[in-house]
């Protein structure tokens, strides 16, 4: 299978996101801010919501006729590593990223044309709802059941590892039907027989929820069957996921270079040492091959069978590299990299996270397999 | 009788004769059965005999469900500071503080690392300056594990700027009661503040809880980073405690019959394994007076293999494992017991900062039992206070 040919030359419109968004994460979402929404109840701002809204990030993916800007997915992974990079909390993964591209996968036009303007405005913000067991990141592995009742439907399971569903209005649900195959549903947070708890989370600047589903009213997405819809969508999650990882990477790169140029132990700077020179460089190196996984991967998104490629090869090297440059930053710093008052354990901790949530690098690495016909 | 049957019947009598139900008298009376450290002199807690006999005298305690949490509860004094006033203190030091110590009647921490000292730790900068049969002290440590709790600290100190960094430190041991120590708690990854920022505002220490010579706390110091090295790493543990228990115990409560998790779960149990098995041989070739290079390796595989086994433990949990029961609290650590494996995962990643770094390990490793040529010094022939500090 030939690799599509693509281009990664910046372009004045990349480059004016890329900058944009930089300069509004740093003076709005810095580190002391972020710090605050991690220690709230929520860790969530809805003003700021708002602003990121009125940037239009909220709708960058969504086209003009539904209120969005009509941006591709290029465009959407700039925002994503920048973000990564800060740190932000807040539910724009599980919003502007996850539901929105379940609803654009699978609902029908009208469904698009109700759903997501409020998506692209801010007002409404949704989450998909998908896995139940600990290590169920298989579609296989859905077990709540969808109901035919008169026109609608009507769900009954327990979803758990939600992202951000605490703040959910709207909750994108995968059930299966009577035929056994996996369907996607709307469903009102608010509605009667759902209840949704926050879990702490290892990562206090994305929160995880439970949502239990009693008998609730729902409406199915699209015409039939949305396993498709759904699998495309995860996997751009995936793509989401690892242009993300690979800003707080970066992020922790510098951190590493900087400290190992300021920091004297006997009598010069720790980077002189080689133990320290070589483990940045091999950070560098890391950084590098992840960042073209990823950007390869968001080039690629409408290309669904290259997709089934790059997804989980970005997801796989991605998340571990991250995980990896998180954690010897740590070791860089020494003891002060493992005090709360630093920002190392911000990023290792959503490194840590960002392993386990949409599948462990183990499961991607299945999928790549199977992707390959290995 | 040979020294073993000795023990025993110390053992038996110990046993036989004290309830488990006050720890710290039982914990007296152990020390004063000379089974407290088995190697220290008569009178001292010991017996003057093979260390490796301390050994069989913790498992036949553990076996018999006596309180052995003293040595975890005081383990920076019982497992460090102990050897180190046996080696470098008069007998009036030794008579004064190892019996609370043992009894953990008295806490003790490790003032060594600075802001501007931590793998260098002979740069350090808090200054002692001699006022006739008492010391001031002034300066600030970090990173002091149990200084909110300790009645006594090991701390060195710079007595004399103008020679080499090594030649110019003395070693005392400070009261952290006394006026002037200011002990701030700093908080971890994890959440909790398991160590400190002391500091010390011209503190007065008297001469008689100094240390071993003045200009001599490098070699005390020294002594002391051996024990904790030793302490940490060192013990022979039985076969799959420890870490690998916990991501065992979690591999049959998932159920999984993952094969690849399970190749990794047993790569990681053989690996612990053969640590384990280095050091039951270290502790070995120790106690017959020979050891070898196996011996320096503990510290330096355990943190590697420690880190390795929780990060796995976590990912066994799947999305589970991205949750953090009870959340960040920012509280003082709570009883040791129960942590789990989130928890245990972020703390493990102290284990190659704290007790000296993996890196300068290594370096010990290479230069000292492999004698590979050091690196160029610029900073050891030089006086202290003119070796550049970034
Ligand atoms: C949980 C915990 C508990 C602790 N408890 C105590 C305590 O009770 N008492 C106490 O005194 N201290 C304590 N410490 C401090 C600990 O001993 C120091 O953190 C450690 O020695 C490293 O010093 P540093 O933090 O200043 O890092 P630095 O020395 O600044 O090291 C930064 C990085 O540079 C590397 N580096 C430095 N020099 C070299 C070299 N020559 N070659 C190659 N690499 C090098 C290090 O390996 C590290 O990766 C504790 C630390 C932790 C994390």
């Amino acid at each position: 299978m030939a690799e599509r040919q693509v281009s990664y030359a910046p372009t004045e419109e990349l480059d004016l996101i890329r900058s944009t968004a930089r300069e509004f994460l740093e003076d709005r979402v810095g580190i002391p801010v972020v710090r605050e929404l991690m220690m709230s109840e929520t860790g969530f701002d809805r003003s700021l919501w708002k602003e990121l809204a009125d940037l239009g990030w909220t709708g960058l993916t969504i086209d003009e006729a539904h209120g969005g800007a009509g941006y591709g997915f290029v465009e959407l992974s700039v925002l994503l590593e920048e973000m990564g990079r800060a740190v932000t909390p807040g539910p724009f993964l599980a919003s502007a990223v996850m539901a929105t591209e379940a609803i654009k996968a699978a609902a029908t036009p009208t469904q698009q044309a109700e759903l997501l303007p409020g998506l692209a405005s801010g007002e409404t913000i949704a989450t998909l709802a998908v896995w139940e067991r600990p290590r169920g990141w298989a579609l296989d592995d859905v077990a709540t059941i969808a109901a035919p009742a008169d026109s609608a439907w009507v769900l009954s399971g327990r979803k758990r590892f939600v992202l951000d569903g605490h703040l959910a209005d709207l909750l994108i649900v995968a059930a299966r039907l009577p035929e056994g195959e996996v369907g996607l549903f709307v469903v009102d947070a608010g509605a009667e027989g759902v209840s949704i708890t926050q879990a702490p989370a290892l990562d206090p600047t994305r929160r995880l929820a439970d949502v239990v589903l009693d008998g609730v009213a729902a409406e199915l997405l699209g015409d039939g069957p949305g396993a498709a819809g759904l699998a495309h969508a995860l996997r751009l999650g995936l793509v989401a996921l690892a242009n993300e990882e690979v800003g707080g990477a970066q992020r922790c790169l510098e951190m590493s270079v900087e400290h190992a140029k300021t920091r004297y132990q006997f009598g010069r700077p720790i980077g002189s040492f080689q133990a320290i020179k070589h483990r940045c460089a091999e950070m560098l190196v890391r950084v590098e091959q992840a960042r073209s996984a990823a950007y390869y991967a968001a080039r690629v998104t409408d290309d669904p069978e290259e997709l089934e490629i790059a997804a989980p090869l970005a997801a796989a090297l991605c998340s571990e590299a991250y995980l990896w440059v998180a954690g010897e930053n740590i070791q860089v710093h020494g003891g002060i990299g493992f005090t709360w008052e630093h920002d190392a354990h911000l990023y290792f901790k959503r490194a840590k996270a960002s392993t386990l949530l949409f599948g462990d690098p183990r499961h991607h690495r299945r999928r790549l397999g199977d992707a390959l016909g290995l | 009788m040979s020294d073993t049957e000795r023990v025993d019947a110390l053992v038996d009598r110990l046993l036989s004769e004290h309830s488990f139900d006050d720890p710290q008298a039982f914990w007296g009376a152990q020390y004063d059965l000379g089974l407290a450290w088995v190697w220290f002199p008569e009178g001292f807690g010991g017996l003057g005999l093979a260390r490796g006999l301390q050994a069989r005298i913790n498992r036949r305690l553990d076996e018999a469900g006596a309180p052995t949490w003293n040595r975890r509860v005081n383990i920076l004094g019982i497992g460090m500071g102990a050897a180190v006033i046996a080696a470098h203190g008069t007998d009036e030091q030794k008579r004064r503080w190892l019996r609370p110590m043992f009894t953990t009647e008295e806490i003790w921490c490790q003032l060594f690392s600075e802001p501007g000292a931590g793998s260098d730790l002979a740069g350090l900068a808090t200054r002692a300056v001699r006022d006739g049969d008492e010391w001031v002290v002034t300066g600030q440590k970090v990173w002091t594990t149990l200084a909110h709790i300790a009645k006594w600290g090991m701390l060195v100190t710079r007595t004399d700027p103008d020679v080499p960094k090594h030649r110019g430190l003395t070693y005392f041991v400070v009261d952290m009661q006394a006026p002037g120590v200011e002990v701030r708690p700093l908080y971890q990854i994890t959440g909790e503040a398991e160590f400190n920022e002391v500091f010390f505002d011209e503190v007065r220490i008297p001469d008689d809880q100094r240390l071993d010579e003045v200009g001599a706390g490098w070699r005390v110091a020294m002594t002391t980073l051996m024990n904790e090295r030793v302490a940490i790493g060192g013990d022979t543990v039985p076969r799959g405690s420890g870490s690998i228990a916990e991501a065992v115990r979690v591999w049959k409560e998932s159920g999984s019959e993952d094969p690849v998790l399970r190749d990794e779960l047993v790569r990681l149990w053989a690996e612990w394994e053969a640590f384990r098995l280095t050091a039951a041989r270290a502790s070995e070739m120790a106690k017959a007076g020979t050891p070898g290079p196996e011996g320096s390796t503990g510290k330096l595989v355990w943190a590697d293999l420690n880190k390795r086994i929780t990060s796995f433990t976590v990912e066994l949990m799947g999305m589970e494992g991205a949750l953090y029961p009870g959340g960040y609290r920012l509280v003082r650590p709570e009883g040791r017991d129960e942590m789990p494996p989130q928890k245990a995962f972020l703390r493990a990643r102290a284990n190659s900062i704290e007790g000296g770094t993996s890196e300068i390990m290594m370096n010990i490793i290479g230069e000292r039992v492999l004698g590979l040529p050091p690196e160029p010094r610029t900073d050891k022939d030089v006086p202290w206070k003119e070796v550049p500090r970034g």
